[in-house]
């Protein structure tokens, strides 16, 4: 209730500010920085999630008490992002990266390279 | 586009179809015109929001499907225990395997399953109706029509012929040109938007409608099972969305995700497909457990053992369930990491599945069994499962895979798990409730005959179908005069027709009951355990007059302990209920005809279709209809009716 | 189906109907998180296969994303002042803050449809290969939902605007606000993994 009462709502501000810098801080990461492309990766695709985070969490009520659905929503949310990651790594594991482990010995070898090819233009 | 493009012709066994379909529709609409049924059609089931009566069409509409898909398999028993007599043609045989394991898994299965559970579910936990009673009604009538649009593609336009899997590139445009396989698309769109909904709306209903006092680890097994279910269609659904949508936007709209020219890649189609698929096989088995657990408990005569285990268990299935799918093709090639990977954690579903199989066995382990034919279907599940499951292990092991894949081996795996886990289910579930849906015990004597017939032809048909897997015999082949396989595949066949003759004594079986059967005056038909049967049968449209208190498992068991019903003459208050409404059947007509339209790349009626169903969503924003009140002394006069006091 | 309401908290948390409502909402919006990483996946593994089409890095330019982003979040903020509004009775204000939320949403469409015309102009189109397939079905499936939130909202306006603030209208409008910040976190992921990843591999 506390936040329901106040005038000013200072969580979705915060929110707000907070998610401005961590999309230009994730713009200068992929664009400006001369960081190791894995590490910008790694670095932007973390930046996405806190980002979604303060979403959840700061504009979307997730977790306000009056809600009476208890464990609920964060629970099937939570799942929902899991299997985001199961469907999406998955997917690379099996149909792009699953063929790397026998280089050389068929033509998959070379396909890989190709495609490392198209990327890099 | 030429009528006789429009309409399949030069196939005999077709036009037999025709004119029975011609038949039969006729004659229902000549038999609702001579008897003034329209508006009872219309008033009692098409506009109806009861969960009770949705379930019913649910499980009849399945019947149907189950009919159909059992014609399916009779024919391609024929062709293949008669392969020099040119019963059917390669075209028709593909067909037929294609339309036979679509319908048994998408329209018989699930909708069978689902039924069940818009019947029960909410009488289970003390609930008087769905969290979202119109939403059902959109649910089944996405499904119906969906259904519809799926069975008439074999005298409209052609049956899909790419298999049920419907593997790109053969069943993309350059290859299986036409309309077939846009029935398979947008039929499984159509009536998968319908199972999405009833996921939410079970689980929402689950979790917030219990009777007071119900804790989730005293809900009936048969609720957790739903629960669970409920859970990996929600997360397995939207791929399966996804997927369809891809291919059809590759067929009709010339992308390239898994075409061969754009470098797309076939193979994403099946990665897509089988990432549902497999959390789908546990979509139609979990429901299974939990009505054998049902039912097993109940004949036994004892609380179900290891309650915790049996829900944690399923809990671990359906997570397990998501990790597991490439399984499916081990063949494609991937590296020995990924299937070595997937190996693994297939093979690691075998545990909790061993954990549930124990439990029952303890069940029954110096219980006073009685031998009624739900329990009989129960019992006859649990070895047969087994074999099922076991083969199932030795396919997951992806060296061995490379053998065993795409031969009857494999067929006969998994009509050993569907068969004698879902379909035994649902005959065992229908058995079990059918008093409850419709006031009378369906026969017993007739009940053992069905059975019999059906579960000896069950073992018959599928167990030398291993053995033609090991003979080498490849599964969706029409042709299998090799003088090695003729004996197996005729035995086979033998099987079929038994199953079938299982199948219609169960039929008649419905007929004869509603005949003959007694009528049930008490409601609890089997001495039951749980809070259906605290119902007086029928079961009033408002369920429980006055919903009981619950502080343990087996809840019905402790209120006749202690003497209580689900109608205490103090507490009455009116009840709040939904009015019937038939926006859901109109909104679901429209994406039926856009459908429909778009199988024939008719893109302005599609879009017709289309705006008609928008306009039927808005027509619902605004629509506040908040449902009315069942007063005391209505519920008064139909309780006292029914429990003749 | 109670008929209990509470007398205290939020509009639209006090009938057990808004309860499961909103509920049933989140387990939806669970569901569309899968729905898009699905196409996340397609697009990731059919990345790079461009055929004789523009590669991405040609194409995206770092400015007009940029502004779409900006457009995307600054929505999402107006609509969660909107809710607060909502909150605090005030019907004006929450039609307001909602108005300017659909304002900052049809820009953002409009970008998107400027920026389609564009890669279609220079040849990469839906059909021209497996890659741009699987781009514009992620982008275009994001589009369409905030089209259809745009539409679904005002339709909630005018019944607002009629009715006030009831226990139902104001659950709808909350279910629609989750559902407008839901797609902003899917717009964050697009952002990240399809636009930055592709101006930098």
């Amino acid at each position: 209730m506390a936040e329901h009462s106040k005038s000013i709502p200072v969580q979705h501000i915060i929110g707000f500010v907070l998610s401005i810098v961590l999309t230009l801080l994730a713009a200068w990461a992929a664009l400006g920085s001369n960081l190791p492309v894995k590490w910008i990766i790694a670095g932007i695709l973390t930046l996405a999630v806190i980002q979604a985070g303060i979403q959840l969490f700061m504009f979307m009520h997730m977790t306000e008490s009056e809600s009476r659905n208890g464990h609920v929503p964060w629970n099937m949310m939570f799942h929902g992002f899991v299997l985001a990651a199961i469907i999406v790594a998955g997917s690379l594991f099996t149909m792009s990266w699953g063929f790397d482990h026998h280089p050389g010995k068929d033509d998959m070898g070379t396909h890989q390279e190709e495609e490392q090819q198209h990327g890099g233009h | 586009m030429r009528l006789d493009e429009f309409f399949v012709t030069g196939e005999p066994l077709i036009y037999a179809g025709m004119v029975s379909i011609a038949l039969v529709t006729s004659a229902a609409l000549f038999l609702l015109t001579y008897f003034k049924k329209w508006g009872w059609l219309w008033r009692e089931w098409l506009t109806t929001v009861d969960h009770k009566k949705i379930g019913i069409m649910y499980i009849l509409a399945a019947l149907a499907m189950l009919f159909r898909g059992g014609v399916d398999a009779l024919m391609m028993r024929v062709q293949l225990a008669f392969p020099d007599m040119n019963f059917l043609d390669a075209q028709h045989y593909d067909e037929i395997f294609t339309t036979h394991g679509t319908v048994m898994i998408i329209f018989m299965a699930m909708p069978f399953l689902i039924g069940l559970m818009n019947i029960i579910v909410p009488l289970q936990i003390g609930a008087r109706d769905f969290a979202f009673p119109y939403v059902n009604a959109l649910s089944f009538w996405s499904f119906m029509f969906g259904a519809m649009l799926f069975n008439i593609s074999f005298v409209i336009g052609g049956s899909p012929d790419a298999g049920w899997t419907s593997y790109t590139p053969l069943a993309g445009a350059a290859m299986s040109p036409g309309p077939g396989q846009n029935f398979y698309l947008l039929g499984l769109q159509l009536s998968g938007i319908g199972t999405l909904a009833t996921g939410i709306n079970l689980m929402v209903t689950i979790l917030k409608m219990r009777a007071p006092g119900m804790k989730l680890f005293q809900m009936p097994i048969f609720t957790w099972s739903t629960l669970v279910t409920c859970f990996i269609i929600v997360f397995a659904f939207p791929i399966l969305t996804v997927a369809l949508a891809l291919m059809t936007i590759d067929r009709i709209f010339g992308s390239q995700f898994f075409t061969l020219t754009g470098e797309g890649l076939p193979m994403m189609w099946a990665n897509l497909f089988w990432m549902w698929g497999h959390p789908e096989v546990y979509i139609v088995i979990l429901p299974a457990f939990g009505i054998f657990s049902e039912v097993i408990a109940t004949f036994a005569k004892k609380r179900l053992f290891g309650y915790n285990a049996m829900v944690w268990s399923m809990i671990l299935i359906a997570g397990l369930s998501f990790l597991v799918w490439v399984h499916h093709f081990f063949t494609m090639g991937a590296g020995a990491f990924v299937n070595s990977v997937f190996s693994i954690s297939t093979m690691l579903i075998a545990v909790p599945t061993g954990v549930k199989i124990f439990n029952w066995l303890a069940t029954l382990y110096k219980a006073k069994i009685k031998f009624s034919v739900a329990m009989m279907w129960a019992l006859a599940f649990i070895p047969s499962f087994v074999i099922g499951g076991v083969t199932g292990v030795m396919l997951g092991m992806a060296a061995a895979d490379y053998q065993f894949h795409n031969s009857y081996f494999l067929v006969a795996h998994f009509h050993y798990v569907l068969i004698a886990g879902t379909v035994f289910a649902c005959f065992a579930g229908l058995v079990f409730w059918y008093p409850k849906m419709f006031g009378h015990k369906l026969n017993e004597r007739l009940g053992k005959w069905s059975f019999w017939f059906f579960v000896i032809g069950f073992h018959v048909c599928f167990f030398p179908q291993y053995f033609l897997g090991l003979d080498g015999m490849p599964r969706r082949i029409f042709i299998t005069n090799i003088a090695e396989w003729l004996p197996l595949n005729i035995i086979s066949t033998v099987g079929a027709f038994g199953m079938g003759a299982g199948f219609a004594i169960f039929v008649f079986n419905i007929y004869y009951s509603y005949r003959y059967s007694e009528r049930e005056k008490t409601g609890d038909s089997w001495d039951g355990r749980t809070l259906e049967w605290a119902t007086p049968t029928p079961v009033p449209y408002y369920n429980f007059a006055t919903v009981p208190y619950v502080d343990k498992y087996d809840a019905f068991l402790a209120m006749k302990e202690k003497g209580e019903t689900t109608y205490d003459e103090e507490r009455l208050e009116p009840i709040h209920m939904p009015s019937y409404t038939g926006q859901p059947f109109i909104m679901m007509g429209f994406l039926f005809i856009a459908s429909f339209a778009l199988v024939f790349e008719w893109i302005p009626l599609a879009i017709l279709g289309l705006a008609g169903g928008l306009i039927m969503m808005i027509v619902r924003s605004f629509d506040y209809d908040e449902g009315y009140y069942v007063e005391v002394d209505e519920i008064k006069r139909i309780e006292r009716k029914a429990r003749g006091l | 189906m109670s008929a209990h309401e509470l007398k205290t908290g939020p509009l639209e948390y006090r009938t057990q109907e808004g309860q499961m409502s909103i509920m049933g909402f989140w387990i939806f919006l669970a569901a569309e998180i899968v729905l898009f990483s699905t196409l996340f996946a397609t697009y990731a593994v059919l990345f790079g296969r461009t055929v004789d089409a523009p590669t991405p890095g040609h194409l995206f330019e770092p400015g007009i994303v940029l502004v779409m982003t900006f457009l995307l979040l600054t929505s999402s903020f107006t609509c969660g002042i909107a809710v607060h509004q909502m909150r605090k009775g005030s019907v004006k204000a929450l039609i307001i803050w909602m108005v300017i939320t659909l304002a900052l949403g049809a820009g953002f469409l409009g970008f998107e449809i400027y920026e389609f015309v564009h890669y279609v102009h220079e040849g990469a189109t839906m059909q021209s290969s497996a890659f741009w397939s699987a781009f514009f079905t992620l982008t275009g499936t994001h589009g369409l939902h905030v089209t259809l939130g745009i539409g679904w909202a005002v339709l909630l306006l005018i019944q607002i605007a009629k009715r006030g603030l009831t226990p139902v209208t104001s659950r709808k409008m909350f279910i629609i606000s989750l559902y407008w910040h839901f797609l902003d976190v899917v717009w964050i992921f697009i952002f990240t993994s399809v636009y930055l990843i592709g101006m930098v591999v």
